[in-house]
Formats: C-alpha cells, structure tokens, sequence
C-alpha cells in the first residue's frame, strides 16, 4: 500500500497546494527543531562553564523566540492542513458527482468530460421493478459525506508526520554527525533499524489484522441485521435468546482480536524499546567519553537532546498508520467508483448517439411517430436479454398501453424511449409530422424500413437527437416516483421551477392532487420532508402526475401508476391518468389490461417480445 | 545512565500492559453496549421510530463509537497524570521553581488547552453539523431521485444545489481550521514557554549556586520530554465531543418509554379453545392525536379467516401491533381462550398468536437458519413440510444447496413472493393458534399478488388466520370481512354479502376491479 496515492495528487490540486506547503513547514519546523536544540546545549554549557544570565540572556530570548516560531508554526500548519483538507474532500465529492450524474462540473475543472451524461449512473437500473436509486446510491452518499471524512487525518494529521520522519531524521543525522562523529555513526546504524522492522512487523500481522478487520465489519453487520430483524425476532420469541447470542459472539470476537492485538502491541513495544536503547547507546557512549573528557559538554548536550528527536517523528509515523490505511482506503473507493463507471459506460454502446456531429433539431412541442424496429436490449450486468426483437409503431395523439407479466420488459421500452439506456441492437426512429396528426391512423403496413438515418420519409433515428432534448418532449410518471425533501410546489415544478403557483395549482388540480395539498399544514408550501416519507403513496403518485401535468409535454409515459395501491386511490388516479393522456402520446405500462378502455391500442409483451397486437 | 535506561524500558513496558488491558476492557464494554441496547430496542413498538433503515445503521454504530471512550478518551488523560506527575515530583525535588513551572506548564497544555479546544470546537461541530445534513439531503435527492431528475432536465439543477451546500461546508469547515488549529498551536508554545521559564530560572539559580550544572541539565531534558505525554490530550478531548453525540442518541434510545406495560399476571398463558375476541380496542400514539382505533370489535373463531380491509392509515397496521404485543391498546381488550392478553408477558402471548408483520425481516443467513429461528428444535422434515404447505418446496429443492441456500442480505437473493413464502413457512412453523397475516402482498407485483393470497390461505387452512390488507385480491376466499377505514369497522361480512349491499367495499371492489384482476 502506497503511503501516497498518485492519483490523489493528480485529482485534487488542493492535494498538491498541500503537498508544497507540508514541505515547506516541515523544513521550518525542522530548522527549528535543531535551532532550539543547540540553543538549550550553548545555555546548559555556559551555565556551568560559569556564565551568567547576562552573558546568556541573547540565548534565552532566542530560546523564547523558537518558541514562539514553533507554536506560531503549529498553528499555521494545523490550521492550512485542515483547510486543503476541506478543499480536496470538495474537489473529490465534486468529481465524483460530476462523474456519477454526467453534469458539467467536471469541465469547470479542466477534466475530461466523463462520459455518459447521467446514463452511466443510470445504467444500473434502469428495467428493473424498482423505480428509484440503486444499492449503489445509498453506499456513494456514504462515501461522498463521511467515508470522505476520513481524509481530514490523513492530510493533516498523517501527512505532516510523513514529511517530518523523513526531514528531520535526515537533518538529526547531519548536525549530530558534524558535532560528534561516532554518535553520528551509531544513529545511523540504528535508525533505519526502526523502519526495517515496522516493516517486518507489518507483514508479519498485516494478514491477521486485516482478517480482524473484516471480522469486526461482519459483526457489526450482523448486529445491524439482528436489530433490523427485531419485530420478526420478537414474534416468534427469540428476541431474548438473540441477546445472549449477542453477547456469545461479541466475546468470542474479543478473544480473538485480544490475541492478534498482543502481537500488535507486543511489536510496538518492541518497537519503543528499540528506539530507547538507541538512545541509551549513544547516551552512554557520550557518557564514556565525557568521563575521559575526550568530549566537550556542549557537544555532547547537543546530541543527547537531538538524539531522541530522530526517533521520535518515525514512531510517529508508525502510530498513524492506521489513519493513513483509511484514508488511502477512502481515496481508493473514490477512484474505483471513478474507474469502475467509465468502463462500464464504454462497454456500452455510445450513449451520445450514432452520429453526434450533427444533432438533428427538433420542435419540442409536437409528437413525432416513434417507431422500434427490431430493437433488443441486454442490460451489462445481466445475461438474458431485457427484449429481443420489439417492434412497435406509435401514432402522435394516440395511446398504447403495454401489459405482460413483470419482468417482460415493459419497463425497458419506457427506459429506451426515456433514453436511459440505449438499445444493443435494432433501432429507434422517430419521422415528425409537420401537421398536427389529423386522424393519426395507423399506416403501419404500408411503409418499408427507412433507409439511413435521415431518410426520405424523414425517419431519424432517436440516437441522433440530443437526449435532454427529446427528454423535454416527454413527461414520464414512474411506478415509484421520487419526491424531493422541497416544497410541494417545488416538486411539482420539477420540470418547470420558472411556473407560477397558479400554474402549479392547476396542475395539481387536473392530477386530482389539489384537495389533499390544500389540507396539508401550509398547503403548496408544506416541506415534504425526506424521500415523500409524509405522503401516501396514492399521494406521491398524484404529485408525480401534476409533475406530467405541469410539464405539458407531447408525449406521456406512466409506468404502473396504480400498482400497489388502494382502491380508494386508484380510482383517483386513473380519473387523472385519462386526463393527462387526452391529445397527448400516451404510453401505459400496466400488468393487466383494465386500462385498456383507456388505450387505442393495446400490446402484449412477453419475454422480451412484442408477441401480440391487438387493435382495439 | 543505567537509571535513563531502565526508565525507557519500563516505560515501555508499561504502555504495552496498558493498551492490552485498555482494549481487553473497550471490547468487554462493547459487548455490554450492544446487548443493552439490543434488549432496550427489543421492548420496543418496532414501526414506529426506529423505523428508518438510516438510523438504525446510525445506532449500531453509536454502539461501535462507545469502543472508543476507553481507547483513545480515558487511558491519554490517565497516563498524562501519572507521567506528569511523576516528572512534576522529579523537578519539584530538584529544583522547587523548576517544578512549579513544569506543573503549571503541564496544567495547561493538558488540562486548559484541551478544555478551551473542545470548547471552540463546539460551535464549528454544530455549524458544520447543520450544513452536513443539507449536503447529506441534496446528494440522497440527487443520487436516488436520478431517473425523475433526468426525465425532467432536472439534473443540472440538483448537482447546482449539491454543489451550493458544497460550497457552504467547505466554506464553513476552512473558517473554523483558523478554530481548531488552536489546541496544536497552543500545546506547542505552551511546551517551548515552559522549556524557556525553566531555563531562565535554573540559570538563574546556578549562577546564584542554588542548583548544580548538572541539575540544570537534568532539569531541561526532562521538562522537553514531560511535554510528550500531554501532546495528543487535545485530539482527545476533541474526540470526547464527537462521543458525546453518539452516547447521548444511544441515551435517547435507552430512555424511551415501553410501548407496553409490565405484565400483571406472571404466569403461562392458559387459553382454552375458543378462538380471539378483540373488545372496543382504542389505541393512540399521543395524548393530542386522533385515535388510531377507536372501538374495534373483532372476532376469529377456531379455524376460521377474517380478512381485515382498509386503505392506509385505517389503522391496520396498529391492530397488527396490539395483536402481536408490540403495543398496549389505550382502552378495550384482546381475549385469547377467554384471558386477556396484555395481562401477560409479551413472549405468553406470541406462543399462540404469530404471523407474518409487514416487511418481515429475511436474516443474512441460510434458509435453514431462518426458518428454524421460529422453531429451534425442528428436523428437516418439519421444515420441508412447512415449505411444502408454502409452496416453496419446489424452488427450494431446485437450488443446489438446497435449505442451506444463503439467502444473501435482506434475503435479497430470493424473489418477493419466495420472501413471503419463506416468512409463511417461518411463521407456520411456530404452529402457533392465530396466525396473523400483516399486508403479505404489499411489496408484490400484481400478478404475483393472486397467486401468493390463494397459496397463502390455502397454507393456513386448520388456523385462525387474520388477515391484514389493503387490497380486494383472495378477498372472496375468507370467511368474513371488516372494512376499517379511520379506526372504526364500517362494515362486515362474506365478499358475497358486501357486493350485495352499498357502501364502501362494493365501491372499491367495482372500481379496483382492473387493478385486483378480480
């Protein structure tokens, strides 16, 4: 494990500001270091040569002065170490976020634009039953909030320590080796016997510690699930046995960590040791020679003060390490999260569009003729494919509903349309119609497939339109729509923040949402708290469609709205569903085909195929 | 010489002793922690407010956190006291002003610098607290709220707000480094201050032949070294605020009143063979809020199903809670065999009345294991039946290992209806007498839904079975139903006597009728 990862310093430039600064009080500190050591020595040995305070008062003041110099220095280096330290976890948390969501901080920095704008992150679940976050999210805000935290010792605590042990033994070395040659000697074979056997210390319990570790982790995942576990435990009467068990493993794990710690403390003990007997080596060697007076006082002061200080900043070094191993730790979650997500998105097919030299303009307020030809969809992490060879023709103003059984692939044409993901094979088309779609009747037979992708009948594939472009088409209301800890209004102008309160009422008026709103404790204004946790779930739902509502856009997409919900709510809800499709582009997903008196058409989809089509 | 010697070996010594005990007792008191907070937690109405996933991992860790006091708070302080005072000792008979000003200096870098550094630390803990929640918010609605914010071009907005809040902490967190680079700064001067005093004073004194050169020497080399020991009480008492946290939220948890109350009859529950009769129930959470029941009549017979219906917030979920002793009704009674219930130990009620709660909770463990946490001393062959009468033999045994499966986390590795399935093995398996069933289908796509309520009321044939829904799905197949809507029972009867009549089931069974399939 590298004390410094290089990535660390290529990233952040706060790393490198601090880096330099480090440096250069570590310099300081250490010319002061040997300037209050000689200081103390001259005063000592002038005392009792018989000087008096007179003679060395300048040496005194100048003992004061380097006392004043140090904690002056203490204070400005503790204080820009913890200031580039907010500075890199700022510049990290940002490229990570940029990275994940695909957004623009990243070119302010003057890096490559991740790829993948918003889809990388997205790729994961997109298809799946479960409309938001991945298991990922929770872990990336973990490690963008506290995991980061742990950066604060490495940079001022570990780092500091790092430049020291290797300054201030060296510049020891040098002055003691000037003053007084055989205790320079003897420093010098000692020394580096202190960073030989950490090391060897180290790789001798670095497997076991590490074992440790990873057992404490489990543990400690276990007690989570215990207690997560606590009502199901407590109906079937085992809550109390749980807690001996609890008990059991905590001591058994105590035990065993107890045995790998012995060793542990035994080697820094032995570690202490070592640098003590150096010291007393080379004390007693002065010692020796003083007696015979084959060495001056002050010589010999200033080695035994300066001898110790060698040492020191090494078994310093050997103390932190351990905030070293997780900040090196966090750094590189940080960069796998980083590394991990552009692969997957190159793995992908280009998310930009087949031809994004020429984005093709669009009108955003008329609905296109969207087509899938043939279209198929493996999902990266997964082996069956999501479709196989859909085929579908939807007409501007008309409504589609898809039903088949979960897991069919539903969800994935409302994901392709959304251009979360981008079909693995086949292709989507759009052709716009320059009238508003009189009739809108179905040609679907008559027409050949379109030739390149600008043909003559105007079919363009959807890959080459710019996706937050098409997306401003659209308004989609997902099974399990996210709400925002915001106002209600403001959740409801997701799509509009410009839209007056009066537009937003209206809104929610025509979702069937204004009633319940205007019951809430400060009506639009109520904060709906973390994740919609204060709303029913017939409630978020109607929020989520004044959203498609506020959006007014051309086409609709509804992903299962009443799926898991009460009669009561249901019925609401399809009130305002039939609503919002009216002269619109209507796609519905739904399980059965109850809202199919809703649709002009109705599609079965089944093991990733549009298998029927039944015109109703 | 010999003394310098033996002085580093012993001190060495003694550090080796005191960390090996230290940890020994940090992990004793662990293990204390856990299971006290376990057993508190245990004694509490689950739904309520440990609810949130978030603050139970946020719990385990306070546990965690508890480690460190004994760590890295108490043994620093400890040892700077003996140390100190040994070396305070040590100059005093050397030199009694060379003494005083040790003692004096060591005051203050190990007493008054750490208590004015924790004190100024405060406030940046609390400001930095405040912003951290506002980051914390705006990246878990930017990261989990993804899929809305990008359908709607929402995205750069959200980054925006992470990024003000961003901003904000750092801006906050690099105002208050000019604060904690305070204790450092301190600590450091207040050493170099004292080294300079005693100095000044010995020569002072060995000019005025009060003390012996080498005593002067003695007496600077061992102020410089004394310092050592006070050097990482700032960082502690900086750690102690942060502890402090966690133990008051595990404080909070240890002090929250029982949502039931000691039981006044100690004895076994003794029911005979009638079935349950709840009386009048009424249950609230707080004396200024509504009622949650309000005069709930309920009876199962022997081997009988009654389905409970209402949409959310009728106050379900709150019978579910009383029924299984999570929660002391307000007023009224639950009978079981004629006895009251909540006279008796939550654990005498739970051996005749089980089931399923909402979310049963699915253990990182093996199949094995968490079907026989209902039943310790069952053989395979009980679980396999009990599987069998689920539904779930067939899968079970098409997986290679069978029941010793692992299930993964939150049995993540298993389908939603096998995860029902498996907490009705679980709860059939405890062969208790009213098997409570709170909202199975509730996490299930709609067209599992049918198929897991027939499979599921064909397992408890032969219980009293409640069953606890929102939805008309296998409503057909029970043998009575009570609508409850805002904590009182609209209506009951057989699903064929409620269609018959007006009112609020034939509505919602007309108009749920595209989405129950019924």
């Amino acid at each position: 494990m590298k004390p410094l990862d290089p990535r660390l310093v290529r990233t952040a430039q706060a790393v490198r500001v601090h880096l330099v600064v480090t440096v250069l009080s570590g310099v300081a500190i250490t010319v002061l270091v040997l300037a209050q050591a000689w200081l103390l020595a001259h005063v000592i040995a002038g005392a009792t040569r018989g000087m008096g305070l007179d003679e060395l008062s300048w040496a005194i003041t100048a003992v004061a002065g380097v006392a004043i110099a140090r904690g002056v220095l203490a204070y400005g280096a503790e204080t820009a170490a913890l200031r580039s330290a907010a500075r890199a976890k700022s510049q990290l948390r940002r490229r990570l976020l940029a990275h994940v969501t695909g957004t623009r901080a990243a070119e302010e920095e003057g890096l490559p634009e991740s790829p993948g704008r918003g889809a990388v992150w997205l790729s994961g679940q997109t298809g799946s039953d479960q409309g938001t976050g991945t298991p990922r999210a929770g872990e990336l805000v973990t490690l963008a909030t506290r995991g980061l935290d742990a950066l604060d010792d490495y940079f001022a605590r570990y780092l500091p320590q790092l430049v020291l042990a290797v300054l201030v033994p060296i510049s020891v070395l040098v002055v003691v080796t000037r003053a007084d040659w055989i205790s320079g000697i003897i420093i010098a074979v000692t020394l580096p016997l202190i960073p030989i056997f950490m090391a060897l210390v180290g790789r001798h319990t670095q497997a076991r510690t590490q074992r440790q570790w990873r057992l404490l982790n489990r543990l400690g995942g276990h007690f989570l699930d215990v207690v997560e576990g606590l009502p199901t435990l407590a109906v079937f009467r085992r809550a109390k046995a749980q807690a001996a068990i609890i008990r059991r493993i905590t001591d058994e794990h105590r035990r065993t960590t107890m045995s790998t710690l012995r060793i542990a403390f035994l080697s820094a003990f032995v570690l202490e040791l070592l640098a003590t007997l150096a010291v007393a080596l080379v004390a007693v060697e002065i010692g020796i020679r003083l007696m015979y007076g084959i060495l001056d006082y002050e010589t010999a002061l200033l080695v035994l003060i300066l001898a110790p200080e060698a040492y020191l900043p090494l078994r310093e070094v050997g103390a932190r390490f351990h905030a070293s191993m997780e900040g090196v730790a966090v750094a590189e979650q940080v960069f796998r999260v980083l590394d991990e997500r552009a692969e997957e998105a190159r793995a992908r097919p280009g998310e930009r569009g087949e031809d994004p030299t020429t984005p093709v303009p669009i009108g955003a307020h008329r609905a296109p003729r969207i087509r899938l030809d043939g279209v198929g969809l493996v999902y990266p992490d997964r082996e069956a494919p999501a479709l196989r060879d859909a085929a579908l023709l939807v007409e501007p103003g008309r409504s589609l509903l898809l039903t088949g059984p979960s897991g069919s692939g539903k969800s994935s044409i409302l994901s392709l349309l959304l251009r979360f993901t981008e079909p693995t094979s086949g292709r989507i088309l759009v052709q716009e119609i320059p009238e508003p779609a009189a009739g809108g009747t179905t040609e679907a037979g008559g027409e050949g497939p379109p030739e390149g992708p600008t043909g003559a009948d105007g079919w363009v594939p959807l890959s080459a339109i710019p996706p937050d472009e098409w997306r401003r088409r659209i308004a989609w209301v997902p099974q399990h729509p996210y709400l925002f800890d915001d106002s209600v209004a403001g959740n409801i102008r997701l799509g509009d923040p410009e839209a007056s309160l009066e537009a937003v009422r209206r809104a929610a008026a025509r979702a069937e949402a204004d009633a319940f709103i205007r019951a809430l404790p400060e009506s639009y204004d109520t904060r709906i708290g973390e994740r919609g946790t204060r709303l029913s779930a017939g409630q978020r739902q109607r929020i989520a469609l004044a959203r498609a509502f506020l959006r007014d856009a051309p086409i609709v997409l509804l992903d299962e709205p009443t799926a898991h919900l009460d009669p009561e709510n249901a019925a609401a809800i399809r009130t305002a569903a039939a609503r919002l499709v009216r002269g619109r582009t209507g796609i519905i997903v739904a399980h059965d085909t109850g809202w199919a008196d809703l649709a002009d058409e109705v599609v079965r989809v089944e093991a990733g195929r549009t298998t029927t089509e039944v015109p109703s | 010489m010999v003394a310098t010697r033996a002085l580093g070996i012993s001190r060495g010594v003694a550090r080796y002793l005191e960390r090996l005990v230290t940890h020994d007792a940090a992990f004793r008191t662990l293990a204390d922690v856990r299971v006290r907070v376990y057993e508190r937690l245990a004694r509490t109405e689950p739904v309520r407010k440990f609810r949130s996933g978030d603050l139970v991992s946020r719990l385990v860790s306070d546990t965690d956190a508890t480690q460190d006091l004994l760590i890295r708070g108490l043994t620093p302080p400890l040892a700077a006291l003996l140390t100190g005072g040994a070396a305070v000792a040590f100059c005093t008979l050397l030199f009694l002003p060379g003494g005083l000003v040790l003692g004096a200096g060591l005051l203050l870098a190990g007493l008054a610098v750490p208590f004015a550094a924790a004190v100024l630390g405060r406030g940046p803990g609390r400001r930095q607290a405040a912003v951290r929640g506002e980051l914390a918010t705006s990246l878990v609605d930017t990261l989990y709220g993804a899929p809305d914010l990008v359908a709607y071009g929402a995205m750069d907005r959200a980054v925006r707000r992470v990024e003000q809040a961003d901003d904000e902490l750092t801006r906050v967190a690099q105002r208050d480094a000019t604060l904690l680079g305070f204790g450092a700064g301190a600590t450091t001067l207040i050493t170099g201050v004292t080294v300079w005093a005693a100095l000044l004073l010995g020569v002072a004194a060995v000019e005025g032949g009060a003390l012996g050169a080498i005593s002067l020497a003695v007496l600077v080399l061992t102020t410089l070294a004394a310092f050592e020991i006070v050097a990482p009480l700032p960082a502690v008492a900086a750690r102690l605020g942060s502890l402090r946290a966690s133990g008051e939220r595990l404080f909070d948890v240890l002090d929250t009143p029982p949502m039931t109350a000691p039981p006044t009859e100690p004895g076994p529950l003794e029911p005979d063979g009638t079935g349950l009769r709840v009386r009048s129930l009424r249950v609230r959470y707080g004396p200024d809020e509504p009622r949650a029941l309000d005069g709930v009549d309920i009876d199962v017979a022997p081997s009988r199903t009654v389905a409970v219906l209402g949409p959310s917030g009728a106050g379900k979920s709150t019978l579910a809670s009383v029924l299984l002793r999570f929660r002391d009704p307000e007023s009224g009674t639950v009978e079981l065999g004629g006895t009251h219930i909540a006279a008796y130990p939550a654990d005498e009620a739970r051996r005749f009345i089980t089931g399923v709660p909402q979310d049963p909770h699915i253990f990182t463990s093996t199949l094995r294991e968490n079907l026989r946490l209902a039943a310790p001393s069952c053989s395979d062959e009980d679980l396999w039946e009990a599987l069998r009468r689920a539904r779930l033999d067939h899968e079970v045994a098409a997986m290679p290992a069978g029941l010793d499966t692992e299930v993964g986390a939150h049995g993540m590795r298993l389908s939603g209806g096998m995860r029902q399935r498996l907490a009705l093995a679980r709860a059939l398996l405890a062969a208790p007498r009213i098997l409570v069933l709170d909202e199975p289908t509730a996490h299930l796509d709609p067209d599992t839904r049918d198929e897991v309520i027939t499979d599921l009321l064909a397992a408890a044939e032969g219980y009293s079975t409640l069953l606890i829904t929102h939805d008309l799905t296998g409503l057909e197949q029970v043998d009575e139903i009570h609508v409850l809507s805002e904590g009182r029972i609209l209506q009951r009867g057989t699903h064929a006597d409620l269609l018959a009549q007006d009112g609020w089931y034939r509505d919602a069974a007309v108009r749920g009728s595209w989405d129950s399939g019924a």
